[in-house]
């Protein structure tokens, strides 16, 4: 019964924040209805009792990755609101509508076909893979994540630290001399500088916000 | 107490699969390059989800150890991310997805 | 002795070189010198191999000289080898010994001309040519001379080729020779396919293990050659444009040698016509008397002096080929070795008198020339009578011959070959009388063009010759010795000219007697081809009698042609009639624009539309379609980030589908 009413509300949180981060026009809006997904699949994770995972689910994710979107969408002013109801590309919509359905049926359809029930293969009792009754589920992660998959784990470590240092690059200022000119960039710079004079030409505004929203639309 | 349904694992997956299909279309559909992002972080949380649930309906417990590999290089990925959005965005803040179309073919 | 054969055609060759090299500097008369030098060593030398075939016993008179191997390629090898045999001795013998006077002829003739020495560079390059032809062991020996008579006939006809119309003479004889020269080509491979070599040799053993269409089909492929080559019908087009070469070329040439090749082809290749179906022979026969009855209708209205003895060389040919086609091998030989000797003289006299006139060409303008030109006319008068049958010239024997073998295939046959004789009768002496006879029209203001009896109201015949007049005086123009105008009278030829003339008509008179149908010990010629005949010589049995009958009312025939001729030409008596029709030649040659001209051009052009539109538009087109497909391709490299996840999504969702069907429900 508890379980029941668990999910049932955890599930509305996260299928309202899930159409929240897609409706909402405002990014920040979305960003915190992605918080809310974030904090129901914690939910979700307690109640399947994998609680080292949702803390780790809250810490990392609530905590650190949409923290990260807040700071961009702040820091470069980003946050103005996307007019949602022009499309550019052509039937990108309907298409997009298409596989949405087609991947919810198609996934359905799987689960139904086996009724539901896994078919994958059980771990064996008794086996290190199980996770067994009296164990805290932390220390069973911590010991299937440094014996059996050891590897993976230094890998990891190495990718964080790749990522770093490409963020770091990439998001460097880059001294006038030290510049390198790519002239597909250059080419596609031209070509929106002068659809930004077009766009300043047609209304002699002085107010930036107001061309920048007439050049994206 | 009423005689309701019980929870079975299959609705976690059918909630995961609804996650994720929300997730694809939000990254079709929207074009400002951080909420596309958003909609990924959204279906890598509905794939963490599935997981955990096989892990509990197969009793292994290496679909939580992947699950702590998913977090961690979706954290790798949205440094990085975030680092070409930044990089993109100095340059033209009203950039949008559809505006970074220099390969166009 | 026998084995000195390949120095018959190596001296000519050597000349050609020669002059080739030194010629310019040697100019006249010493270029002249060379070139007839080498060809009467090649004429010595052929009487040597002559004198060591005699020699030889009966049947053992073939004799190969193999170079060397020419062209070994896998199952095919072809030799260059020399057949020293009757047959190939007789017509070195005269080609080398005519090819010789006319060398001779020539220096006297081209006296004055700028390109002397180039003249007699193609003069030895011909006879060199001819000789191969002649003396090949195997069809593509004969070919390569087949193909080099024609190429030196293209470049001695268009020698001037100044004007326009010499050099379209060159060209349309060169192209009339190349359709022939298509069905030489598909017999040699049919030949080669069937019987696997090309040698006469071994074409006469095997010719017996053939089946008959294969051997019809050789025949009468070779025959399409010989028609091309030998100016029968329907090929003949180029021969009377060909007199607008220099005289010397036209005798040699159009009349004693290189028309005589596809005589010699045929009679070569005897034992694959005995294989052949009956027919075969047949057409040949017909054809030959059906061009000889053809050309003699036009030769009588011709008024150019040359264009006479074109049509009647081409009658003459067709004579032989209805010899050959009724089986007498014997008799075409005849013919045309006595042919070679009076057409020859007929040519180098017309030469001297065209010389002596100052390059005046149209009989119209002629007459009584024999009062100024004694030797011309005397010996022009003795070809005449060998042409026209008169015995005791060789023309009649030879003539006689062959229509005696064909009274005996068909009287039909016999009665063509008659009319022909008569027709041949008339219009040469009608020439004769024309030239050599009458008043000295030459002397009347050139204003007048009409026909030679005086008829004025004759009209029609009056308005074509104004294009043949213009065609004269204008070759007058860049032919190196232009005398002015009809001013002054004309003259005898230099000894240079006249020399070879007489020694002709000497021939020409005693040609007879290679082949005396008295007895058969008189039979030389007869005897002589025996061993290359193979004995597919027609026998014939007719009487003593009949065969004297035959040859009285030939010459009837042919008195009758000279005495109507006298009395139209010399006497004046009866008017002329010379048809536009004939003077046209049957319209052939137009005709024949014109179909090109029109239905023609309108099968080329589809032709060539066809190749690039449809040929090169499918290849365009291929080219086309991939650039197409490719820019369509283009588009989807919209550079949208969210189309490409457009993609993956759809892509996603089919991979989906497909697995959802790998799985039992």
């Amino acid at each position: 019964m508890v379980e029941l009413v668990v999910f049932l509300i955890a599930a509305a949180i996260c299928l309202g924040g899930a159409i929240g981060v897609i409706v909402n026009r405002n990014p920040v809006h979305a960003a915190l209805s992605l918080v809310a997904t974030l904090f129901g699949i914690a939910v979700l994770f307690i109640a399947q009792e994998a609680h080292f995972l949702a803390a780790v689910q809250v810490i990392v994710y609530a905590g650190a990755i949409v923290i990260l979107f807040l700071f961009v969408l702040m820091l470069l002013g980003v946050d103005r609101s996307e007019d949602l109801t022009i499309e550019p590309i052509k039937g990108q919509r309907i298409t997009a509508a298409i596989v949405g359905v087609g991947i919810l049926g198609l996934t359905l359809i799987a689960l139904a076909s086996t009724s539901g029930e896994a078919t994958g293969a059980r771990a064996e009792p008794g086996s290190a893979n199980e996770i067994a009754e009296g164990v805290a589920d932390i220390e069973q992660i911590g010991e299937s994540l440094f014996t059996d998959h050891l590897f993976a784990f230094e890998i990891t470590s190495v990718l964080l630290v790749i990522a770093i240092v490409g963020a770091v690059m990439m998001s460097r200022k880059v001294r006038r001399e030290d510049r390198v000119e790519d002239p597909l960039v250059a080419a596609h710079q031209a070509e929106a500088e002068a659809r930004a004079a077009a766009a300043a030409a047609v209304s002699p505004d002085s107010d930036t916000h107001a061309d920048a929203e007439e050049v994206e639309a | 107490m009423l005689a309701v349904a019980e929870v079975t694992p299959s609705w976690y997956l059918v909630l995961g699969a609804l996650l994720f299909s929300a997730g694809a279309v939000g990254l079709l559909v929207r074009r400002n390059p951080l909420v596309m992002f958003m909609c990924v972080e959204l279906m890598l949380n509905a794939v963490t989800l599935t997981f955990v649930t096989f892990s509990r309906m197969l009793n292994d417990v290496h679909g939580m150890t992947v699950v702590v590999f998913v977090l961690v290089v979706a954290a790798a990925e949205v440094v990085v991310g975030l680092g070409i959005i930044v990089a993109l965005l100095r340059k033209q803040p009203t950039a949008t997805a559809d505006d970074l179309s220099i390969l166009k073919g | 002795m026998l084995d000195l054969v390949w120095l018959i055609p190596a001296l000519p060759l050597a000349g050609f070189l020669f002059l080739v090299a030194f010629g310019r500097r040697l100019g006249e008369p010493g270029a002249g010198w060379v070139a007839t030098l080498a060809s009467a060593g090649s004429f010595l030398a052929t009487v040597v191999v002559f004198a060591g075939l005699v020699g030889e016993d009966h049947h053992h008179r073939s004799h190969v000289v193999t170079l060397f191997e020419w062209m070994p390629a896998g199952g095919f090898s072809v030799d260059l080898a020399f057949l020293a045999d009757p047959l190939s001795i007789t017509m070195a013998l005269f080609v080398t010994g005519i090819g010789s006077l006319i060398h001779l002829y020539s220096i006297g003739y081209m006296h004055g001309d700028a390109n002397f020495s180039k003249f007699f560079v193609y003069l030895n390059l011909f006879v060199f040519s001819m000789l191969m032809l002649v003396l090949g062991d195997n069809l593509l020996v004969t070919f390569l001379g087949w193909e080099g008579v024609g190429t030196c006939s293209y470049f001695l006809i268009s020698f001037w080729f100044g004007k326009d119309e010499n050099a379209s003479a060159g060209k349309k004889a060169f192209v009339t020779n190349r359709v022939g020269d298509w069905g030489f080509m598909l017999a040699m491979f049919l030949a080669f396919a069937t019987v696997g070599s090309l040698s006469y040799t071994t074409l006469a053993e095997e010719a017996g293990n053939l089946a008959p269409v294969t051997a019809t089909a050789i025949a009468l492929l070779l025959f399409v050659g010989a028609c091309g080559k030998s100016a029968q019908l329907p090929l003949f087009v180029w021969l009377p444009d060909a007199m607008a070469g220099p005289t010397p070329v036209s005798a040699l040439i159009h009349a004693a040698t290189m028309v005589t090749s596809g005589v010699f082809l045929m009679t070569r290749v005897n034992p694959l016509l005995a294989q052949a179906y009956d027919w075969a022979p047949d057409v040949i026969a017909w054809v030959g008397v059906i061009t000889a009855l053809f050309a003699a209708t036009i030769a009588v209205a011709q008024t150019d002096i040359k264009k006479v003895l074109a049509y009647s060389t081409v009658s003459q040919l067709g004579y032989m080929f209805l010899a050959v086609g009724t089986g007498a091998y014997v008799a075409a030989i005849f013919h045309m070795v006595t042919h070679a000797f009076f057409k020859a003289l007929l040519f180098l006299g017309s030469g001297s008198v065209i010389h002596g006139m100052g390059d005046e060409q149209d009989m119209r303008r002629m007459g009584n020339l024999r009062r100024y030109m004694p030797v011309t006319a005397a010996t022009f008068i003795v070809g005449w009578l060998a042409i026209a049958g008169v015995p005791p010239f060789a023309g009649f024997w030879s003539k006689d011959e062959i229509l005696l073998y064909a009274f005996d295939a068909s009287p039909v046959l016999w009665a063509l070959g008659l009319v022909t004789a008569l027709l041949t009768a008339f219009y040469m002496s009608r020439q004769v009388f024309m030239v050599f006879f009458g008043d000295e029209r030459f002397r009347e203001p050139a204003a007048v063009d009409a026909p030679v009896s005086g008829a004025v109201d004759d009209v029609e015949a009056g308005e074509e010759p104004e294009g043949e007049a213009a065609e004269a005086t204008g070759d007058a123009e860049v032919h190196a010795h232009a005398h002015d105008g009809h001013a002054h009278d004309p003259h005898e030829s230099p000894w240079l000219m006249t020399v070879p003339l007489v020694v002709l008509a000497g021939l020409a008179i005693v040609g007879g007697g290679l082949n005396l149908p008295f007895t058969p010990d008189l039979h030389f010629l007869g005897h002589w081809l025996e061993p290359v005949l193979y004995g597919n010589e027609a026998h014939i049995d007719v009487a003593t009698g009949t065969k004297v009958l035959l040859a009285v009312i030939a010459v009837i025939a042919g008195l009758a042609g000279i005495l109507v001729a006298a009395a139209v030409y010399l006497q004046r008596r009866v008017k002329a009639v010379e048809p536009e029709l004939l003077a046209n030649g049957w319209y052939y040659d137009s005709s024949i624009t014109a179909f090109m001209g029109g239905p023609g051009r309108a099968a080329f052009q589809a032709t060539a539309d066809f190749d690039k539109d449809v040929v090169d538009g499918g290849v365009n087109g291929i080219a086309s379609l991939v650039r197409g497909g490719g820019g369509g391709l283009r588009l989807l490299q919209s550079g949208y980030l969210r189309g490409y996840a457009l993609g993956l999504g759809v892509g996603v969702v089919v991979l989906l589908a497909y697995f959802l069907t790998r799985v039992t429900f």
